[in-house]
């Protein structure tokens, strides 16, 4: 196995969902889709957003899309109006997940 | 003089094309323009509602009743109305705000003056039910927060305003009754763009696949260019002319199938990449993404490449609605205010936090209490917060401090400690010249749902 930051293997966008933080997580390539649903788990992004993310880890599955979706729940320091952070919609949340480093196959082709 | 064509009746094309023109308030100005006068299109839709929006025109109104509605939309109608009437385009918007009739009085203005003749402007009522919260509640509608559980009597006294989410039915009878110009209150984003397959293609209100894939081209189409190569995180630097971005156009088919595309010789991108970046944006489950007309299945959506900036979106499964609508009521919850001071190297990130320190002391000294207090360092960790590592040496960085109380005074006085801090903190700080920060008011925002029962929407279409 060998160490690769999620920013290799996917792309992303994210939202606000009130004081939930919604983040689609995409496959760079199909084959990827298979690595993101085995290593990124609602327990790792839960771990990896400790001290934004104060509340439980959802996830859902959009295997047409080769995509996951997570909505973390009270990330947003009281939501989009109430937040005083400067990204209080949790525009740059996206980003914030793909610094996660994961373990892949060594043979895993990486552009 | 320029007269109106009367309406279509519905007709058996093979295809619509639905443009956006603006994905919120604020969106690019010239935007509504590009969409009626580089290519064709026959349906125009706008959003201009976020969550709290309604409070600001529901206050507005209460000073004066000619207002609350998005003031933006004025000059966009002034410029786009030749070629709407010329075009024969149909224009929906919830830029009607709490004040639909007087938008819509303000847009005849602007085409008589235009000498616009026979223009028909529908109008969709009763999203607004501020004025009825507390009948509703005593007769046991408990508007209570979906997210939350909380009563409404926490906040009841409070609110600045209580709008229903209406769909695309109401706004489907106004272009039945040959509307030109459709304005609404509180539909969602993604109903504008249903209405118009609903009204041309006779869609009926259990053809639920159907209405899904109207929904998905909804939300393909509401936040306006950030379908179209904006905001687009996989391959950014290589998305041709931004600066000349096309927003997104639906071309909807009678049975579902929708292609996403833009006008040609538009700078932007439409990949399944794109689509794919704006389909997953706020949503919860995508299994059950519920709206007033069905609950999209965002699962079964299926997309393909077909053509330069053109994508299939097909296979899109529904089902039933639930028995409610969604109601978004906003409420004062206290001031707050925001300053930022910019530090300069050397040690730009530990003179910025000794300057924190020391404004956080004078005003505990002051005996000023916040129910937040909150400081960021831009250019060190306002985006990731404790995810972002440590930089070895910034050139400069941006302390931002901001706080929230109940208390204007406590926020006022948060204000007058931040500038003194340039000659009375650590050295080579810059940046003040904003000046002194005012205190703010919150509006939050208290999600619910109300039966379907309960409220009712009503159209009314004039002619002038």
């Amino acid at each position: 196995m060998k160490k690769v930051q999620l920013l290799k293997l996917a792309h992303a966008r994210s939202g606000d969902k009130g004081d939930a933080s919604n983040i689609g997580l995409i496959a760079r390539k199909s084959e990827y889709y298979q690595i993101l649903k085995e290593r990124v788990t609602t327990g790792v992004v839960k771990a990896h957003f400790a001290g934004l993310c104060n509340g439980e880890v959802e996830r859902y599955e959009l295997p047409n899309l080769h995509a996951l979706n997570f909505l973390l729940h009270e990330a947003l320091a009281g939501g989009g109006t109430v937040s005083l952070r400067n990204d209080a919609q949790g525009k740059t949340m996206s980003t914030a997940l793909l610094r996660l480093l994961i373990e892949v196959p060594e043979d895993t082709v990486i552009d | 003089m320029k007269t109106a064509k009367t309406s279509r009746s519905r007709s058996e094309k093979e295809s619509i094309r639905i443009a956006s023109g603006q994905g919120y308030w604020g969106d690019l100005p010239q935007a509504p323009y590009w969409q009626v006068s580089k290519g064709p299109i026959d349906y125009l839709v706008m959003d201009y509602l976020a969550e709290v929006t309604m409070s600001i025109l529901q206050k507005q109104k209460s000073r004066d009743p000619k207002l609350g509605y998005a003031k933006d939309l004025l000059p966009v109608m002034e410029q786009i109305l030749p070629f709407v009437v010329e075009r024969d385009i149909k224009v929906i918007t919830n830029g009607g705000g709490v004040n639909p009739q007087a938008c819509r009085d303000a847009i005849f203005e602007i085409a008589r003056n235009a000498g616009v003749k026979g223009l028909r402007i529908g109008v969709v009522l009763g999203d607004d039910i501020y004025g009825r919260v507390d009948n509703l509640f005593e007769s046991g509608v408990e508007l209570k927060n979906m997210d939350t559980g909380e009563s409404l009597s926490k906040v009841k006294d409070h609110l600045q305003s209580a709008n229903v989410y209406f769909g695309a039915f109401p706004i489907a009878e106004a272009l039945n009754e040959g509307a030109q110009i459709v304005l609404t209150g509180r539909a969602t984003d993604t109903g504008l763009t249903l209405a118009p397959m609903i009204y041309e293609f006779g869609w009926g209100e259990n053809d639920y696949d159907k209405l899904a894939a109207g929904i998905v081209a909804g939300h393909i189409l509401e936040c306006g260019g950030q379908s179209s190569g904006g905001n687009y995180m996989k391959d950014w630097k290589n998305v041709p002319d931004l600066a000349n971005i096309g927003f997104p156009i639906a071309e909807a088919h009678p049975n579902g199938t929708v292609y996403i595309t833009k006008h040609k010789g538009t700078g932007g991108l439409v990949s399944v990449d794109t689509i794919k970046e704006q389909l997953l944006y706020e949503i919860g489950n995508p299994a059950e993404y519920i709206t007033p007309e069905v609950i999209a299945d965002f699962t079964s959506i299926r997309l393909e490449q077909a053509g330069a900036d053109r994508v299939k979106v097909f296979d899109v499964k529904g089902r039933a609605p639930t028995e409610f609508f969604k109601v978004s009521m906003a409420y004062a919850e206290g001031y707050y205010a925001i300053g930022t001071l910019t530090y300069g190297w050397p040690e730009a990130l530990e003179k910025a936090q000794a300057a924190d320190r020391i404004i956080r002391q004078r005003l505990e000294s002051l005996g000023y209490r916040y129910d937040e207090f909150h400081t960021e360092f831009l250019g060190y960790n306002s985006c990731h917060g404790p995810l972002s590592p440590m930089p070895r040496e910034l050139n400069e960085v941006v302390l931002r401090v901001a706080v929230r109380s109940k208390d204007r005074e406590a926020v006022d006085a948060f204000g007058r400690q931040l500038v003194p801090l340039v000659l009375t903190g650590p050295p080579t700080v810059t940046g003040f010249g904003g000046g002194r920060p005012k205190p703010q008011d919150v509006v939050a925002y208290w999600p619910s749902l109300i039966p379907k029962s309960h409220v009712k929407p009503f159209v009314e279409v004039s002619e002038i």
